[in-house]
C-alpha cells in the first residue's frame, strides 16, 4: 500500500513537471474550423504556419479542432483564458465567433484566416487572399490544356473566400478564349449570378467524386474543385479514369505533395500562402508590431500562387507555360485584371 | 430479438445495478480503454495522466467549467427524453436530427421576424413554433406507421435527409437569408427571442442559458407524464406488449402519433434552445448531430427521465471537458468519439461489463 502511495507521489510531482515545462514565453493558439487539422487544406495549411512560427523562435503551440460550429465560441473562449498571445480562427465560417471574441476581450490579439472586417477591429488581422490572381493562371492553363473544351468547378459553400477562386478560374478561361479566339466553356460557375455547382460541405469525399463524375459526364476533362478535402475524392476518381480522361487542379496548398495517393492527377494547385501570413502574424504579435486589420496575399508577395505541374508537365506546351509566366508579371505590374 | 433489445434499453423500476451501476462502469470501461488507445498511438503515461485530469477539470473544475458543461447538455438531454419516450412505447426514433432542425428552423423564423412582441410574449412563442413544428415533423412518421406499416426507423432516417435538404433550401431564400451574404445562413433572432443567460450577472462569458432551466421541467414533466399518468400507461403498456395494450382497449396508432409527437416536440425544443440559447441564428450544421448523440445518451439513461438527465451530463462534460484536454495535453478531440462510442457498446452488451467486474454485481443478470 505505501509502495503504491510512493509510485503515485511520483507519478504527480512528474506530471507537475512536465505541466511546467510546457510554459513558454509565447504562446500561439489555433481554432481550426469542422474540416480538421488533417484537412490537407487550409486548416493543415494555418497550422504549418504555427508550426513554422515554432521551429523559427522557440514558442508554444496549441490546437483546438472544433467538431460542429457550435464549438467556435467556447474554443475561442478557452484560448483566451489559457492566456494565448494570439489566436488564429480558420476559416470565413469563424467571422462572427471571432469578432465578439476579439471585442469582449480587447486584450488577447486575434488573426483571422479568409475573413476582412469592415469597419476593422483593432485587435484583429484579417487575414485575405486576392486567390483570384492565381486561379486566374490556373483557368487559363486549364484552357490551353483542356482537350474537349470543356473545363469545370465545384465549390463547397457558396461562400466569398470559395467563389473568388471560381471567379479567378472563368476569367482566366475568357481570357484564353478572347486571346485565342477559342471557345472552351467552364461549367459550375457563373459570375455573373453567383450561382453554380456546390457540395454544401467541406467534408463528404463522396461528393467530391460525384461531383467531378457529374462535369467528367458533361464532357470536362478538367475539374477544380474549391471544397477543401471534398477534392480528394474527385482526384481518387481522376486516378481511376486515368489523367487523359480527367485532370484535377487542386486547392489551398500543393495538392502532389499533401495526397500522395494520387498525386499524379494534379495538373496544378491554386495555392493560398496561409502558412507564411499566419507565421507573419505570429511574428508580428511576438516582436510588438501587431496591428489591427487587412493583410492581402497576393501574386506579388506571394501570398497566391500556383504550384507546379509535376508529373503532368509534359501536357503543358512550353509555349503555354511560358504565357503564363507572361500573365503572372501583367498581373503583377497592373497591367491586367483578373475581374471577369 | 426485439424482445431482448426492448429490456435492454428500457428499465422499468428503478434497478440500482441497471441504471447506475452498469452506466458508470461502462464508462469507466471506456476510459480505461480510451488510455489504452492513447498509449497504442505513442503518448507517454505522464501526458495522458494530463489528458484526464484537464478532462475533469475542463468540464467540473471551475464555474465556467460546469456552465459549458450544462450548455453542452441541455440539448442532447432535450432530445434524448424524446427518443426515451418513444422507446418506452416500442418505437425507434432515430429522427430527431430532422425534428431538431425543423423545430430550429421554425424558432429562427418566428424569432427575427416578429419585431413588435415584448420578450415574455416572444420568447414563449418562439418556443412554442419550435415545438409545434418539431412534433408534427415528427409526427409524420408516427402517422405513417399508424395507418400503414412503415417502419419508422426507416421514415425517421429519410426525413432526416429531408429536414436537411430543407434547411438548406430555406436559409437560401431571400425572406430568410442574412442580408449581403451569398452562403446559407440565416438572419439573426432578436433580443426579445433570445433565451436570457442565467449566470452572466457572475462572469459574463459564462454561456449557460434559461434553457436549462426549462429543460429541468422537462425532465420532470416527462417522468410524471411517464409513470403518473394513464397516458404514460398507455404508452408503456404499448411498447412492452403491444397486443395486450390493444386487448386492454388502447387505440395503438392514435398512442405511436401521440408519443412520436411529443418526441418530435422534445427535439423541436433542442433545436430551438440551440438557435435561441447558443447561436442566435441558423446555418447548415446548426444540429451539429446532437440528435444522433441523444440516441446514446437515451441508450445510457436506460430510457429512464432521470438516467437521461445524468447521461446527458455526462456527454456534456466530455464535450467541454475535451477541449482542455485538447488544450492542455494536445490529445485529439477525436478521442472523445472513441470513449463515447465505447460506453454505448458498454452499454448495448451489459454481459460485456458483467463478466469484466463480476465482482461489483449482487444479482445475476436476469435476462
Amino acid at each position: 500500500m505505501k509502495l503504491s502511495y510512493k509510485l503515485f507521489g511520483a507519478f504527480l510531482a512528474s506530471v507537475l513537471i512536465s505541466l511546467s515545462s510546457t510554459a513558454f514565453a509565447f504562446t500561439a493558439c489555433q481554432v481550426t474550423d469542422i474540416g480538421g487539422v488533417d484537412d490537407k487544406g487550409f486548416n493543415a495549411t494555418s497550422w504549418k504556419g504555427v508550426q513554422d512560427a515554432v521551429a523559427k523562435h522557440g514558442i508554444g503551440s496549441k490546437l483546438l479542432e472544433s467538431n460542429a460550429e457550435t464549438d467556435y465560441v467556447p474554443n475561442l473562449n478557452s484560448f483566451v483564458s489559457e492566456g494565448c498571445d494570439i489566436i488564429v480562427s480558420v476559416g470565413f465560417l469563424m467571422g462572427e465567433a471571432t469578432a465578439n471574441a476579439a471585442k469582449e476581450n480587447p486584450e488577447s490579439k486575434f488573426a483571422i484566416v479568409d475573413f476582412a472586417y469592415d469597419p476593422t477591429i483593432p485587435n484583429v488581422m484579417g487575414l485575405i487572399y486576392n486567390t483570384d490572381e492565381a486561379a486566374f493562371l490556373a483557368g487559363y492553363l486549364a484552357a490551353g490544356v483542356s482537350k474537349t473544351g470543356i473545363v469545370g468547378t465545384f465549390g463547397g459553400i457558396n461562400i466569398p473566400p470559395v467563389t473568388i477562386f471560381m471567379d479567378g478560374f472563368v476569367a482566366g478561361v475568357n481570357h484564353y478564349n478572347k486571346t485565342k479566339g477559342t471557345n472552351v466553356s467552364v461549367l459550375g460557375w457563373d459570375p455573373e449570378s453567383k450561382e453554380g455547382l456546390f457540395t454544401n460541405n467541406f467534408s463528404s469525399l463522396d461528393d467530391g467524386r460525384a461531383f467531378a463524375q457529374n462535369l467528367y459526364d458533361e464532357g470536362a476533362d478538367i475539374v477544380m474543385p474549391v471544397a477543401g478535402p471534398v477534392g480528394l475524392g474527385s482526384a481518387a476518381l481522376a486516378s481511376e479514369l486515368g489523367t487523359d480522361s480527367l485532370k484535377i487542379i487542386g486547392v489551398d496548398v500543393d495538392q502532389y505533395v499533401l495526397d500522395t495517393k494520387n498525386q499524379s492527377v494534379y495538373l496544378t494547385t491554386v495555392e493560398k500562402g496561409m502558412d507564411a501570413t499566419v507565421l507573419g502574424a505570429i511574428e508580428s504579435a511576438k516582436n510588438g508590431s501587431f496591428k489591427g486589420g487587412v493583410y492581402v496575399g497576393t501574386l506579388a508577395n506571394n501570398g497566391v500562387r500556383i504550384a507546379p505541374y509535376h508529373d503532368l508537365s509534359s501536357s503543358v506546351s512550353n509555349g503555354l507555360n511560358n504565357e503564363i509566366k507572361k500573365l503572372r508579371s501583367s498581373i503583377i505590374n497592373g497591367f491586367l485584371s483578373v475581374k471577369n | 430479438m426485439r424482445d431482448y433489445l426492448k429490456k435492454k434499453i428500457i428499465s422499468e423500476n428503478f434497478d440500482f445495478e441497471e441504471i447506475l451501476l452498469i452506466p458508470i462502469l461502462a464508462t469507466l470501461l471506456a476510459l480505461i480503454i480510451g488510455c489504452l488507445f492513447l498509449l497504442a498511438t505513442g503518448e507517454t503515461f505522464e501526458n495522458i495522466l494530463v489528458a484526464f485530469t484537464n478532462l475533469f477539470i475542463g468540464s467540473f473544475g471551475s464555474l465556467n467549467a460546469i456552465s459549458e458543461t450544462c450548455t453542452a447538455a441541455t440539448p442532447l438531454i432535450f432530445a434524448a427524453l424524446g427518443i426515451a419516450l418513444a422507446f418506452r412505447a416500442g418505437l425507434f426514433n432515430i429522427g430527431a436530427e430532422g425534428q431538431i432542425i425543423i423545430g430550429g428552423m421554425a424558432a429562427v423564423i418566428i424569432g427575427f421576424s416578429i419585431d413588435f412582441l415584448p420578450i415574455w410574449l416572444h420568447l414563449p412563442l418562439a418556443l412554442l413554433f419550435g415545438a409545434i413544428f418539431g412534433a408534427l415533423y415528427a409526427a409524420i412518421a408516427g402517422w405513417l406507421k399508424a395507418t400503414t406499416g412503415a417502419h419508422e426507423v426507416i421514415s425517421t432516417i429519410m426525413l432526416n435527409l429531408i429536414a436537411l435538404r430543407l434547411l438548406d433550401y430555406f436559409l437560401r431564400l431571400p425572406v430568410i437569408q442574412k442580408e449581403g451574404r451569398n452562403d446559407p445562413i440565416s438572419k439573426s433572432v432578436l433580443e426579445t427571442a433570445q433565451l436570457p443567460q442565467i449566470l452572466s450577472f457572475i462572469e459574463p462569458q459564462l454561456r449557460l442559458h434559461s434553457g436549462f432551466i426549462l429543460m429541468l421541467v422537462a425532465v420532470v414533466l416527462v417522468y410524471w407524464l411517464l409513470f403518473h399518468t394513464t397516458i404514460g400507461f398507455e404508452f408503456r403498456s404499448t411498447g412492452s406488449n403491444p397486443n395486450a395494450a390493444q386487448y386492454a382497449g388502447i387505440k395503438a396508432s392514435l398512442t405511436i402519433i401521440l408519443v412520436m409527437g411529443i418526441a418530435g416536440a422534445l427535439a423541436g425544443l433542442a433545436g430551438s434552445n440551440q438557435i435561441m440559447g447558443v447561436l442566435g441564428r441558423a446555418t447548415p450544421g446548426f444540429s451539429a448531430s446532437i440528435g444522433f448523440d441523444a440516441i446514446a445518451v437515451a441508450l445510457l439513461g436506460r430510457s429512464h427521465p432521470i438516467g437521461v438527465l445524468f447521461a446527458g451530463l455526462l456527454f456534456g462534460a466530455l464535450i467541454a471537458g475535451g477541449r482542455l484536454m485538447q488544450v492542455k495535453a494536445g490529445v485529439s478531440i477525436d478521442l472523445i468519439t472513441i470513449i463515447q462510442a465505447l460506453i454505448i457498446v458498454f452499454i448495448a452488451a451489459p454481459l460485456l461489463v458483467r463478466n469484466a467486474v463480476p465482482w461489483a454485481f449482487k444479482t445475476k443478470d436476469k435476462s
